[in-house]
């Protein structure tokens, strides 16, 4: 599955949370293809599933699910949110 | 795991207890400010970080306690370069969750990817049992080296 996570720019916070995306999905055997991206790219970009933190979530328009992120070092909340979408 | 967040957050990038900063723009400023003494970066990063903090909000709180302000790759930053602050009083974000602030680290990046070593460094430190709570304790340099070297080991 691919998934694209959004920061404001595209370089620190998104960068960490595909890290823990990526090894969320290797925890349940799943190979996920991701790319770190900021608040004006995201939208050209095609994947299954978008993961960002909270307060930039809010500001996404998307057709695939978004997922809002609190505490980003939280990797029991991530994988909490991801693992429903685990699956392609 | 190549420490690269310890060779580079040496004692001159780390700053425990300043005096009092009682907005996220004084505190990311201080912050930029260590990156910039240092020559890491230029005077137009400190503005591009709090620019960014105005432009795009608290997102940059991205745990309880904790801040990573930075900008965009560009022409003002010489080479990545990180820059750690543990406040002596904790200071208000405004992020609807992960309020008060009580760690900083500042980055500086100079390629989109260049820094991926450091923040996967950094990553790991973070992830530590109650890191956050350990680092807003810390009292000197030689605690927070400690504890890095420890993370590095894991």
């Amino acid at each position: 599955m691919k998934v694209v996570t959004v920061c404001g720019m595209g370089f620190g916070t998104s960068l960490m949370l595909l890290m823990s995306v990526k090894e969320s999905g290797r925890k349940y055997g799943i190979t996920v293809e991701g790319e770190a991206t900021d608040l004006g790219s995201y939208k050209g970009k095609s994947c299954d599933l978008i993961v960002a933190s909270s307060e930039i979530a809010k500001q996404i328009e998307a057709d695939v699910p978004v997922l809002a992120i609190t505490n980003l070092l939280d990797k029991a909340e991530i994988e909490e949110k991801i693992r429903p979408y685990l699956n392609k | 795991m190549a420490n690269r967040l310890k060779k580079m957050l040496t004692e001159e990038m780390v700053r425990l207890d300043p005096p009092l900063l009682s907005t996220p723009e004084e505190v990311i400023e201080y912050c930029g400010n260590i990156l910039v003494e240092n020559k890491k970066a230029k005077a137009g990063y400190v503005k591009e970080m709090i620019d960014s903090y105005q432009r795009f909000g608290p997102y940059m709180v991205m745990a309880p306690g904790l801040a990573l302000p930075h900008a965009r790759p560009g022409g003002n930053v010489k080479e990545p370069c990180i820059s750690f602050v543990k406040l002596k009083e904790p200071v208000c974000f405004h992020h609807p969750c992960n309020d008060p602030v009580w760690v900083v680290f500042a980055l500086g990046g100079v390629s989109d990817d260049g820094h991926i070593e450091l923040l996967q460094d950094l990553s790991s430190l973070l992830a530590g049992e109650r890191m956050i709570e350990k680092l807003a304790a810390l009292n000197t340099y030689e605690e927070l080296e400690k504890l890095m070297e420890k993370e590095a080991r894991r």
